[in-house]
């Protein structure tokens, strides 16, 4: 039988949060003042964690896929709308660094004791709750220009492989370039 | 790591590769185990809208939004499931590196009642932003960035945009 298994199993959704939860902790995501670092560009935890994951994820699915292991149209893509996607986007980077920490973290920080997390946690679920009862009033702009599932690589015109190839090159390119502005930053601190 | 952190016995955290490799091999088992990724704005919609019509169905039952979101029961719901394992997980982790504590973390120009309040506010703006992105930096960045999504890759542009002009003004609440 080919994957994915989609088993919708709560035991594998408790699974994969608390993997989720671990690992963000591990590297120091549960404090704001570090996730705030990537923005004051101090600390690119943020960046080098997300990268990473994507960049492992992106081809452990690819790899998996073209083994005939993973059959990648059955694997639910978010569903493209490209103006609410960058503008909405735009105002969660805003929020993002004002809290200095996005959903999931404050999830962990909140976890984990810490008051201002928990504030984001419940500022965050007000924020939701109230957009959505306005939501009647904006449903021309939440639903505007729908793209349906749209892939980067038909965007580009190229081969799904090459964009994957493309990810993975800026992704190392980035780590380089973060290294670099970590320890600059570091020696300006010394 | 900090020095208050040092002082509190806490250990290191773990490479930041490390870590991500981690969250990517999760990120790849939820999508060979259950055909679908991670996030956390679904979580918190379908705590919202259940929660919204336990106090007024009227106003739920005329939103279709919140309608298909409010079929509860709460804890049957995979992300709301997922999401209360990121708490657990995260409590794990900390307990075993001693970083559990009480506290704000937060700039040190920053009272606690200011940071607190920010941090509400900062957590509501987000919420208006993820409800249009059909999701946040689990749900779009990550998982649909692996996935080469063109949306959630425009997202990523705009939520790290705004970030750092944010930061532009924002600079004395962290430093």
């Amino acid at each position: 039988m080919i994957a994915p298994f989609t088993d919708s199993s709560i035991i594998v959704a408790g699974i994969v949060g608390i993997g989720f939860g671990f690992a963000l902790e591990r590297a120091g995501l549960g404090s704001a003042p570090k996730l705030a670092g990537q923005f004051t560009l101090t600390d690119f935890t943020v960046f080098k964690v997300m990268f990473t994951a994507i960049v492992v994820a992106m081809l452990g699915a690819f790899w998996a896929s073209r083994l005939g292991l993973l059959d990648l149209a059955r694997v639910y893509v978010p569903e493209t709308f490209l103006a609410p996607q960058l503008i909405g986007g735009a105002v969660f980077g805003v929020g993002f660094a004002l809290a200095g920490l996005c959903p999931g973290t404050s999830c962990v920080s909140a976890a984990t004791g810490r008051g201002d997390g928990l504030a984001v946690v419940l500022g965050f679920l007000a924020g939701v709750a109230g957009t959505a009862a306005l939501l009647p009033m904006l449903q021309s702009f939440y639903l505007s220009t729908p793209r349906g599932t749209l892939l980067l690589p038909d965007v580009l015109g190229v081969p799904y492989g090459v964009v994957v190839l493309a990810v993975a090159a800026v992704a190392g390119a980035g780590f380089a370039v973060a290294e670099r502005i970590e320890a600059h930053a570091a020696r300006r601190r010394a | 790591m900090s020095t208050a952190a040092r002082a509190h016995g806490a250990h290191a955290y773990a490479s930041p590769y490390v870590a991500g490799a981690g969250l990517g091999v999760v990120l790849l088992a939820s999508y060979v185990l259950a055909g679908r990724g991670i996030g956390a704005t679904g979580a918190f919609a379908v705590v919202a809208a259940n929660t919204m019509n336990a106090a007024s169905p009227a106003i739920v039952q005329s939103n279709a939004w919140l309608a298909e979101r409010a079929t509860g029961p709460i804890l049957r719901d995979w992300l709301v499931v997922e999401v209360i394992g990121v708490v657990i997980g995260g409590f794990i982790s900390a307990a075993l590196a001693g970083r559990l504590r009480l506290g704000v973390d937060r700039g040190p120009r920053l009272g606690i009642a200011a940071r607190v309040a920010i941090a509400a506010l900062g957590g509501a703006v987000m919420g208006f932003g993820a409800v249009f992105a059909r999701g946040c930096t689990s749900g779009q960045a990550l998982t649909g960035g692996a996935l080469l999504s063109a949306g959630s890759w425009l997202f990523v542009l705009g939520a790290f945009g705004a970030g750092y002009l944010t930061m532009f003004f924002a600079r004395r609440a962290w430093t």
